[in-house]
């Protein structure tokens, strides 16, 4: 089916503008196979029903809108964690402030070199599980990232990793436009813990692929970065074969336009997804979480939390689905998306869905959207709590059930700080 | 310590005038009761006290050691040394007994000038009151209130005041929905911070409190006013009467 015409043109417009890499020939296929889904779909306009409510001009027009640099005042996040630093400076790898991508049970290649090579194991999974999660909903962003992407990661852990893989995105030009595309492979009984963190650039389009053997295990913590005027398009896609677990977590504080979506797909019975996020906007701030949950297998089990507190006019989206395929009996389905309005001026738009194929499965879902409680800030007072801390302590607590799906402590202990750090600047 | 004079309040969102002229002084050292009918206006009475938003004082003053507490922030009230034992302790999804705890300590003792107390210091502090008050410790790493009895809400509410150690107590209807073994450990509680420097209004519907907390002075409210002041004996009197003929003597 032709496209519209301003659609046409707007994806021809961007098309122009960028340069595809050199590569292998499974790397030069995967990316001209990318390059005709970009093509044929065309790329998210406002009137598309997947973007009612987040306006996709910035993240596809042909230049990234500029965003200044921000100097964070506190510490970097995760800077307490013993971890594999891998520094990525406006979309490209700096080997000199990295460690060496080197750990036990793991192995890591930038994806200019596995693409280079003739053959490697991520052909199998390079804009496959994008191409996967392409039906029944366009993500045509990834599309455009798995044709396009500059840099990245291709991390295969073959048993149990004992030091997170921490990828830092730091952001050093105001026009930086970076596209990155990770594949990681986590094989049958390994386990990796991925962190990421950083703006990444003025506009940020980046795309992980996560391929989760039977009984893998891969967990994943990430804080978007503060910088105001940062603009991020991510996707994540994940695989899950039997028993395998894959937990993401995402905050994000900050940053005037931000999307991220997640596609998963349960495929091996008993495995369990959680993705979840607390994300924190004031003004302009623009949050939009899109996942897509889809059960293929028996007795999985997925939960998607996401809390967001907004004020000062922000925006929060969430548009979350649960798809239970026929035959995936015994699916345990929860999804919960709130938000916490800190004023009148603030909105969250949420499309919560359940599309259910399978008789025997239990799945539930809810989204609220409301003020802080004032019976509760007013026992807090009394007992001597100023109003600000008071409703500080409120609002960490309504995070509190998105910040509990981190596992590990030390981790969650990081997040939370960042929170803490947020709402004390905005009390002054 | 807390002098109240002709106290006016109405409903903010309505029309409706529910406090119509409370005079009410109790002194450092002393218990006073208040007892009257459900719907008389004890609990409003306490939340104008304490700041709750939702009522507006038409005339009348309440003071503090002579401070004006109708001026003040609710968390400035609590840190002049004015507590209220809530008649219904909501739960607080979320937010740790002991964070809550500590944080109020802290937040009122700064308030004042005060050093703030270390860690060890609250802690030591915490287990001893809770063992006094028979709350296990586990429960106060528990969110506020959450999961409690009806009981247990009501044993916090004495653990909290006995950790903030306010100057002048009230206490709503604390013995509603108690046991008489949480009735006596609740009591204990409180005689045991009876002091001289401290003044307490005791709120309650029944008499049978007060035969473990004994009041110095018994007031019996009706219809938004203090209708009558004595001594103990007129909490028996409202055991063996009712109220009914109390509150129609002055009506
Ligand atoms: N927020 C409120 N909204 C509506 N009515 C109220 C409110 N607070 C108190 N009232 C009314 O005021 C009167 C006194 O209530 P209250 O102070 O709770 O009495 P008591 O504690 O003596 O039982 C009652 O008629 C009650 O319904
Ligand atoms: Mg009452």
């Amino acid at each position: 089916m032709a496209l519209p015409k301003a659609k046409l043109d707007a994806t021809e417009a961007r098309l122009a503008s960028m340069t595809r890499p050199e590569g292998g020939a499974w790397a030069t296929a995967a990316r001209e196979a990318a390059l005709g889904r970009v093509r044929d779909m065309g790329l998210p306009a406002r009137r598309d029903e997947y973007w009612k409510f987040t306006n996709p001009e910035s993240l596809v027009q042909a230049e990234a809108p500029l965003a200044a640099l921000f100097e964070a005042d506190e510490a970097p996040i995760f800077d307490e964690i013993d971890r594999l630093r891998i520094v990525f400076v406006d979309g490209v790898f700096d080997a000199d402030a990295s460690d060496d991508l080197t750990g036990e049970n793991l192995s890591i290649e930038r994806l200019v070199d596995a693409a280079a090579s003739d053959i490697h194991w991520a052909k199998d999974l390079y804009g496959v599980l994008e191409t996967a999660g392409q039906t029944p909903v366009q993500r045509p962003l990834a599309a455009l990232n798995t044709a396009y992407a500059t840099d990245g990661l291709v991390i295969h852990a073959t048993g149990p990793v004992s030091k997170p893989v921490s990828l830092i995105y730091q952001h050093r030009s105001e026009s930086s436009d970076a596209i990155l595309h990770h594949v990681v492979k986590v094989e049958a009984g390994a386990s990796l813990t991925l962190l990421e963190n950083g703006p990444a650039a003025a506009r940020f389009n980046k795309v992980m692929e996560v391929d989760v053997a039977d009984t893998g295990t891969f967990h994943h913590v990430r804080a978007q970065g503060r910088d105001h005027e940062r603009r991020a398009a991510t996707h994540i896609f994940a695989r899950l074969g039997t028993e395998s677990v894959f937990k993401s977590f995402t905050l994000t504080a900050n940053g005037v336009m931000t999307r991220n979506e997640c596609v998963i797909e349960l495929t091996g019975d008993d495995a369990v997804a959680h993705v979840a996020g607390a994300c924190l906007g004031d003004g302009d701030f623009h949050h939009d979480d899109t996942v897509f949950i889809t059960h293929d297998a028996e007795r999985c089990e997925s939960r998607q939390v996401f809390k967001k507190v907004l004020r000062n006019g922000a925006t929060g989206v969430f548009q979350g689905k649960i798809l239970v395929k026929p035959g995936a009996q015994k699916t345990d389905g929860y999804q919960i998306s709130q938000s916490l309005l800190l004023d009148d001026d603030s909105q969250f738009l949420a499309k919560p869905e359940l599309e259910i194929y399978a008789d025997d499965v239990a799945c539930s879902h809810g989204s609220t959207s409301g003020a802080i409680d004032e019976e509760a800030l007013f026992y807090l007072r009394s007992r001597g709590l100023p109003e600000g801390i008071a409703t500080d302590l409120l609002t960490l607590a309504f995070l509190a059930e998105a910040v509990l799906e981190i596992e590990d402590e030390a981790l969650q202990d990081a997040i939370v700080s960042r929170i803490e750090g947020w709402l004390a600047r905005r009390r002054g | 310590m807390l002098e109240i004079k002709n106290l006016n309040v109405k409903l903010e969102e309505e029309d409706k005038q529910i406090l119509k002229g409370v005079d009410l002084t109790v002194e450092a050292g002393k218990v006073h009761a208040i007892m009257g009918p459900n719907g008389s206006g004890k609990s409003t009475l306490s939340y104008v006290l304490s700041g709750r938003d939702g009522y507006e004082v038409t005339d009348g003053s309440a003071l503090l050691d002579g401070d004006d507490l109708l001026e003040m922030e609710p968390e400035e009230r609590a840190a002049a040394g004015l507590f209220l034992a809530f008649q219904y302790p909501i739960e607080i999804p979320g937010v740790g007994n002991m964070t809550f705890l500590r944080t109020a300590v802290n937040a009122q003792r700064k308030a004042r000038g005060e050093e703030e107390m270390s860690s060890t210091e609250f802690l030591k502090l915490i287990r001893e009151k809770a063992k006094e008050l028979k709350i296990d410790t586990e429960m106060l790493k528990r969110p506020v209130n959450v999961g409690f009895s009806g009981g247990e809400k009501k044993r916090n509410e004495i653990l909290q005041m006995a950790m903030l150690a306010p100057k002048m107590c009230i206490l709503d209807e604390t013995d509603s929905g108690l046991d008489v073994d949480a009735m006596k450990l609740v009591a204990d509680g409180v005689n045991a911070l009876r002091d001289a420097g401290r003044g307490f209004l005791v709120i309650t519907h029944y008499q049978r409190l007060l035969d473990h907390i004994k009041p110095d002075v018994v007031h019996i409210m009706a219809d938004g006013r203090i209708v009558k002041t004595g001594g103990p004996e007129l909490a028996l009197e409202v055991e063996t009467q009712g109220y009914g003929d109390l509150a129609g003597e002055v009506a």
